[in-house]
């Protein structure tokens, strides 16, 4: 009697290692997990199957990864992801790569074939560690059961503070289905890992100083505003300091597009009037870019007559591409409180502002009207019925950039695109995640023929969850970006651009028991625009635009900011 | 231009690993790379040299590894006081006829010999790269059967302390 007593006690105070994973996601608020079972990890599935957490089934991979960056983009919150060990695992590789990229906060969790038999090349064995070290913010293999729960905190902290980013946990197989007596809670310990929030008050005061002294000052506002949350104090700083603001492509929506002070987006495909005011600024304030080349174009040209002040919480971005005079370490909404707080009188800088005003007025995008159905159109016509309130997710390409150009984002964490590594395939599973994240948001999926097809089995997951995202298809037979850069740098050879066969996409979508559209005029997307925005249900919306529209203005590469072409006034 | 960097790391799985993956990555070229324990538990200690063509690119590289979560402190510690170590064993053949001639090299580098068989011995030399250099200079005639470097280890030297000596933009 006495043994079978202590042989039960024993038993309740031992927990499988699979237990301790799905507590330990419990315990920091996981609502949904986007995963695909498979040998290495039905330890963890089969505690799943209990689980309150919502599971997400992709039908790839790749799509339950880049669905996790679409819900981590909108929420704010880490996005988390299940596969298998070796092909599971090796599917997620990039969206690992593009999450770093972009500062994405990730937690991946991949199975690994049984301690016992890592190294021997077994059966769907890939070393993860390896291969995501240079891809990952961190990553762990789980070596112990009794360090599980230290190891989820830790890659949960690491993955949401300071510059966000991807940190993967290798989970055996062997471990997650063993048990262990119950760890005991040990504190996140992690003495070479500390992020600085708080700024300099030196640094941020040189900064106040050097604005109320410049005559040509612009704000260029990144990704970073919106990690940090800053867009409101943004707002706030550029109305009382009368400074003009220009975005980066990922930092859209961080400053409202509507506002007198907004430029508009700057870079490669970027407008007249954001690149002119980096080229002629006297003083350059970046909050939160990483100054990545398709922004700057050649470095040579870029604010050459600036001084440069740059706000990051990476202190290893500060001064990698451009040479910076007032680095200010920290976090962006504590340093524009400080700024706020600072406040001085703004700077005098009147003829800047009618030079800047009219640049803005004078080159504004633009496209030709005829009768094919204009890609820039659609795009108009989206922002405007839905009141430019939506969710805008793009996939990679011409479709993208006429959705930075024409989608006036006026809220922040409104936008979800692939911007550092340029994903095809990216856009219509992040709609998922973006709308699962903000369920009762508008979702317009904005994707290029070419990268629906990377992913669009994912429209299985759309179906069955009914999530109401508006498929935008611009459709125009081909691999667009490709082909304009093939017509304008290979001397128009379009080698291997144009799609050959393609399939009825309104039939595609029927299939999984999507309603679809084919539109081929501007009546038609009047028409069926109003009809279906406001539905509660998918929809997929083939738009046949004009096959020969390209992206204007652009930068060439290797040019200067100061040198776009397809600039009209 | 040589640096050399220092860091202490956590001493964790993979570390090395991380460190080394970082240089190649981000297209640093390193020279030599020697890790050992520290007189803390569970620390390690790294030494790179590293040739680089700016000050800017030190700057990158040790805010790059400063950021590796593993890394507790980074130095840059070539513009300090430091001493600095290599340490290379050496099989020589050795013939009767000159025999003295090379041992009459090992004495003025207090070079040591650690193995002698029947046609060659083993030279052991610690000191800073130029010396290992020159006397691998001096031995290359007698020709040079096996070579083993350990690459640079250093310190800062007596009650200095291995921090940035240089004002970088970040600090």
């Amino acid at each position: 009697m006495e043994a079978a007593l202590k042989e039960t006690k024993a038993k309740t105070s031992e927990v499988s290692g699979a237990d301790l994973l799905l507590n330990a996601l419990e315990k920091e608020n996981v609502e949904v997990i986007f995963g695909y079972p498979g040998g290495a990890v039905l330890p963890i599935y089969d505690k799943l199957y209990d689980s309150k957490i919502l599971h997400v089934l992709p039908r790839h991979e790749q799509g339950g990864i880049h669905a996790a960056e679409g819900y981590a983009r909108i929420s704010g919150k880490p996005g988390v992801v299940i596969a298998t060990s070796g092909p599971g695992a090796t599917n997620i590789i990039t969206g690992i790569a593009d999450a770093m990229m972009d500062s994405l906060p990730l937690v991946v969790i991949t199975g690994q074939v049984a301690t016992g038999v890592i190294g021997t090349d077994a059966f769907q064995e890939a070393d993860i560690l390896g291969i995501t070290t240079p891809i990952t913010k961190y990553n762990y293999q789980v070596r112990d059961i009794k360090d599980i729960p230290r190891i989820i905190r830790e890659a949960f902290y690491i993955a949401t503070s300071g510059r966000p980013g991807p940190v993967v946990i290798d989970f055996p197989k062997d471990l997650a289905a063993g048990v262990a007596a119950v760890p005991v809670e040990e504190e996140i310990h992690l003495p070479g890992y500390q992020p600085t929030m708080e700024p300099n008050f030196l640094q941020v005061r040189k900064l106040s100083e050097a604005v109320s002294r410049a005559k040509r000052p612009v704000i260029l506002a990144g990704a970073g505003v919106l990690h940090a949350k800053a867009s409101s104090l943004l707002k706030e700083y550029a109305e009382q300091q009368n400074l003009h603001v220009v975005h980066t492509l990922l930092g859209l929506g961080g400053f409202p597009a509507g506002h007198d002070l907004f430029l508009g987006m700057a870079g490669m495909h970027g407008c007249y009037a954001a690149n002119m005011a980096l080229y002629n600024c006297d003083l350059l304030i970046n909050i939160g870019a990483r100054f990545d080349d398709r922004l700057t174009g050649n470095l040579k040209h870029f604010a050459p007559k600036a001084m440069v002040a740059h706000i990051d919480i990476d202190p290893a971005e500060i001064g990698k591409n451009v040479p910076t005079q007032i680095p200010v370490v920290g976090d962006a909404g504590e340093a524009l409180r400080q700024l706020l707080r600072l406040g001085g009188s703004p700077p005098v800088q009147e003829e800047w502002t009618e030079t800047l005003t009219a640049w803005k007025k004078d080159f504004p995008y633009h496209y030709e009207n005829s009768d094919a159905l204009k890609p820039q159109k659609v795009m108009e016509l989206l922002y405007e019925k839905t009141a430019g309130e939506a969710i805008v997710v793009t996939d990679v390409g011409q479709h993208q950039m006429w959705a930075a150009q024409y989608y006036q984002l006026q809220h922040a964490d409104r936008w979800v695109t692939s911007g550092g590594l340029g994903t095809m395939g990216f856009g219509l599973p992040a709609s998922i995640g973006a709308q699962l994240a903000d369920q009762d948001a508008c979702v317009v999926a904005v994707l290029g023929d070419g990268g629906f097809q990377m992913s669009t089995q994912e429209l299985a997951v759309i179906a069955e969850f009914q999530l109401p995202i508006k498929i935008a298809i611009f459709n125009n037979k081909a691999l667009g970006m490709v082909r304009q850069w093939q017509e304008i740098f290979y001397k128009e050879r379009y080698s291997h651009s144009k799609n050959p066969v393609q399939p009825s996409f309104v039939k595609l979508a029927e299939a999984y028991g999507i309603k679809g559209f084919e539109i081929h005029s501007e009546e038609e997307a009047h028409l069926i625009l109003d009809q279906v925005l406001h539905d509660k249900e998918p929809v997929l919306l083939d738009f046949r635009v004009d096959g020969a529209e390209n992206v204007y203005p652009m930068i060439a590469p290797g040019k200067g900011i100061n040198e776009m072409v397809g600039v009209k006034k | 231009m040589k640096r050399i960097i220092t860091m202490t790391v956590l001493n964790r799985p993979g570390v090395l690993n991380r460190i080394t993956n970082l240089f190649s990555k981000r297209n640093y070229n390193i020279e030599s790379i020697s890790v050992g324990l520290t007189e803390q538990e569970g620390v390690s200690r790294i030494t790179c040299a590293v040739h680089v063509e700016s000050d800017g690119m030190v700057e990158q590289i040790t805010k790059q590894l400063n950021k590796q979560i593993d890394v507790l402190k980074v130095a840059d510690i070539s513009d300090q006081a430091i001493v600095a170590r290599e340490l290379v064993l050496m099989k020589v053949p050795v013939l009767p006829h000159n025999r003295a001639e090379i041992y009459s090299i090992i004495e003025p580098f207090r070079a040591s010999v650690i193995d002698v068989s029947k046609d060659s011995i083993i030279i052991q030399l610690t000191g800073e790269t130029e010396k290992i250099e020159a006397f691998i200079d001096l031995i290359k005639p007698y020709g040079i059967r096996e070579l083993a470097r350990t690459g640079t280890t250093a310190f800062p030297r007596g009650n200095q302390r291995s921090t940035q000596q240089k004002s970088f933009s970040f600090v």
